[in-house]
């Protein structure tokens, strides 16, 4: 379980605004092993964002490595990148982003579309067995406006992991939903962690990052912390804490 | 991304907005439904000149005499006597781009029966003239080789002729007429013809074997002219040709003579009246391509829409994985089938306004083959040119801004 799935080194991103340069990244170290459940956190204007990009394979550094399942990811073209983000990353949104009139399971099978590799049967297996995953596999031929927000989150995680990404980049997952949701969302997360399942997170809420083995704070561009989280919380046991009609 | 898998995409996301779709569609589809009506109505019109033209033999080549130059002054055509029956007998054997080949007298005067009278034209050929001229014999029967070898006084009338000169409705067939001092037996009638492009009436007329009238009236042994059947409408330019050689050796023409006679075609005159319906179906054709333009700005200008409303579905296709290319060809697809669609529903439209146009207004339409074709071909085209640059917008989108874009 030692396996390196992220090794960040020394990374910096700048943009230039005119004659203006921000540096939003002044040089981030971190390294993630194989199995991690790592949550990002940091306030607004933290460079929590542009890391996300960067993490996800959307932006390329402007300095420093970014080594990805092995493959250095800052020399890659826009092609390649797309073929990574295809094969290694599942994407996990705050709004979703599930196409509107279009079945969960056509939203799932999705990225299978972009990987030529894949034959119509394979697809529709494997995202049959995502959405058995995130436990809607009674839910296949709803479309997102028959869902409830949590039913379209988990949706949107079974097309995370239909193409069995090397790691799962959720970025604010449970900003849209409430308390009892997100527990159930994180609880999700949670299992998908144990069977193996390399999560990084993206959040501004602490309440989220205790669910997690390990914290990763950032602020003004550097790494400001980087915790093991000693007494992990589970994310069921919390929905269990919760009163039982929490649906004010 | 296979191309199938394009195809259901687009059709997927076409079916999210069924009515936009269609509404894009029309502009198409009333392009491409007057492309095909407008041509159909120009080369209707077209093929119907060509059919009169036709019964009056589109194949028909005429030889005239023409002047000998006397003294240095060219003669009127009408005093010069070049052509005689050799020429035909060589035409005959010789002219292989020919099919029948006879010559030709007339007079005009008077036709008398009884108390009528009718001024009209005689007109005589070979057995071969009712071919060669598209004539049919109504009643009766025409004259036979006997009765042109013989110079039989027969004759066979215009429905002009025997309106004027049979007025009470009577049969004329075995009536003898006099045409001048000539008395001539019917043996039978024509077809009427009508009215011939140029205001011709082509029923006013008799006709008897071109020996009688070379004999027992002109008393020549030259022809006013010859007529001939080319082979086909096609091959009458080289027809001419081929006549012109003969003739010019018959008539032992040096080289560098002038001609003595002339040989015209009916194709030539076609010629001249196809052109302007040319025109005209190329005036209703670039109407009707201009609102197939108007049809294709409407399609780029949705589709322009269509990405712009799109653009958070286009972060989250490049975020997992999809290439500017796919969702280049992803837009260019859903332009293509638009396209595509409102051209079979153009097509399908075109051609029963066409049909209904025939139906109810009685104009001739020709729907070909070639203008379904080329206005699909264009349509395609229109779909390609027209969806490229939003399609292009689209696949030039950052994924980062498109994922956050409100």
């Amino acid at each position: 379980m030692s396996k390196k799935i992220l090794e960040i080194d020394n990374i910096r991103r700048e943009f230039h605004m005119g004659t203006e340069t921000v540096r939003a990244l002044k040089g981030v170290s971190f390294t993630v092993n194989a199995g991690e459940f790592v949550t990002i956190m940091g306030s607004s204007g933290s460079g929590k964002t542009t890391l996300l990009n960067l993490l996800g394979c959307l932006d390329r550094p402007t300095a420093g490595d970014y080594l990805l399942d092995g493959t250095n990811v800052g020399k890659l073209t826009r092609n390649e990148l797309a073929k990574v983000r295809n094969l290694k990353i599942g994407f996990v949104f705050q709004a979703y982003n599930l196409l509107p009139r279009t079945s969960a399971l056509e939203n799932v099978e999705l990225p299978l579309f972009y990987n030529k590799n894949i034959t119509t049967h394979q697809r529709r297996e494997k995202a049959i067995r995502a959405l058995e995953a995130v436990r809607l596999s009674d839910r296949l031929d709803h479309t997102p406006s028959q869902l409830s927000g949590g039913q379209q989150q988990r949706v949107a995680i079974a097309r995370a992991l239909v193409n069995e990404p090397v790691m799962i980049l959720a970025d604010e997952a449970t900003g849209n939903l409430d308390t009892r949701t997100s527990y159930e969302i994180m609880a999700l997360m949670q299992e998908l962690n144990q069977q193996g399942k390399t999560i990084v997170f993206v959040t501004h809420e602490p309440d989220i990052a205790a669910f997690s083995n390990r914290t990763i704070m950032l602020r003004d561009g550097k790494v400001q912390r980087d915790a093991i989280n000693e007494n992990v919380r589970s994310a069921k046991d919390a929905l269990a804490s919760l009163p039982a009609a929490d649906d004010y | 991304m296979s191309i199938f898998n394009l195809i259901r995409l687009a059709l997927l996301a076409l079916q999210r907005n069924k009515l936009r779709a269609f509404l894009t569609m029309l502009g198409i589809i009333i392009g491409v439904a007057a492309v095909i009506a407008m041509v159909a109505i120009g080369q209707g019109s077209k093929e119907s000149i060509q059919t009169q033209l036709g019964n009056m033999g589109s194949n028909m080549v005429t030889i005239l005499p023409s002047s000998n130059v006397a003294g240095g002054a060219r003669m009127d055509a009408s005093t010069i006597q070049t052509l005689t029956l050799p020429d035909v007998i060589a035409l005959q054997k010789q002219a292989t781009l020919l099919t029948a080949v006879s010559p030709v007298s007339s007079i005009k005067g008077q036709a008398i029966f009884g108390p009528f009278n009718w001024p009209t034209t005689l007109q005589g050929g070979n057995t071969d003239y009712f071919d060669i001229r598209k004539l049919s014999v109504a009643d009766g029967i025409a004259y036979s080789e006997s009765d042109v070898a013989s110079a039989a006084k027969v004759c066979l009338l215009g429905k002009t002729v025997v309106d004027n000169l049979f007025p009470s409705g009577e049969s004329p067939i075995g009536k003898v007429i006099r045409f001048n001092t000539i008395p001539l037996q019917v043996i039978g009638t024509l077809v009427p013809k009508g009215v011939s492009s140029f205001g011709q009436d082509q029923d006013d007329i008799i006709v008897a074997p071109y020996t009688t009238i070379q004999k027992r009236m002109l008393a020549t042994i030259y022809l006013q002219n010859i007529i001939a059947s080319a082979v086909s409408e096609e091959q009458s330019d080289a027809a001419v040709d081929q006549v012109t050689s003969i003739l010019r050796e018959t008539h032992r023409l040096r080289q560098g003579d002038d001609n003595n006679f002339t040989v015209r075609t009916m194709a030539e005159l076609i010629k001249t009246l196809s052109s302007t319906t040319s025109l005209l179906t190329i005036l209703l054709t670039a109407i009707a391509g201009i609102s197939l333009i108007i049809g294709g700005i409407g399609i780029m200008n949705i589709m322009y829409v269509s990405v712009t409303e799109r653009t958070r579905e286009i972060g989250l296709r490049m975020s997992i994985g999809a290439r500017g290319i796919d969702i280049l060809l992803q837009f260019l697809v859903e332009a293509i089938i638009i396209s595509i669609t409102g051209g079979v529903i153009g097509v399908i439209l075109g051609v029963s306004a066409s049909t209904i146009i025939t139906l109810t207004l009685g104009w001739p339409t020709l729907v070909s083959r070639s203008s379904i074709i080329l206005s699909f071909m264009v349509c395609a085209l229109t779909g390609v040119f027209f969806g490229y640059y939003p399609a292009l917008k689209a696949s030039r989108l950052d994924p980062i801004e498109a994922l956050r874009y409100e």
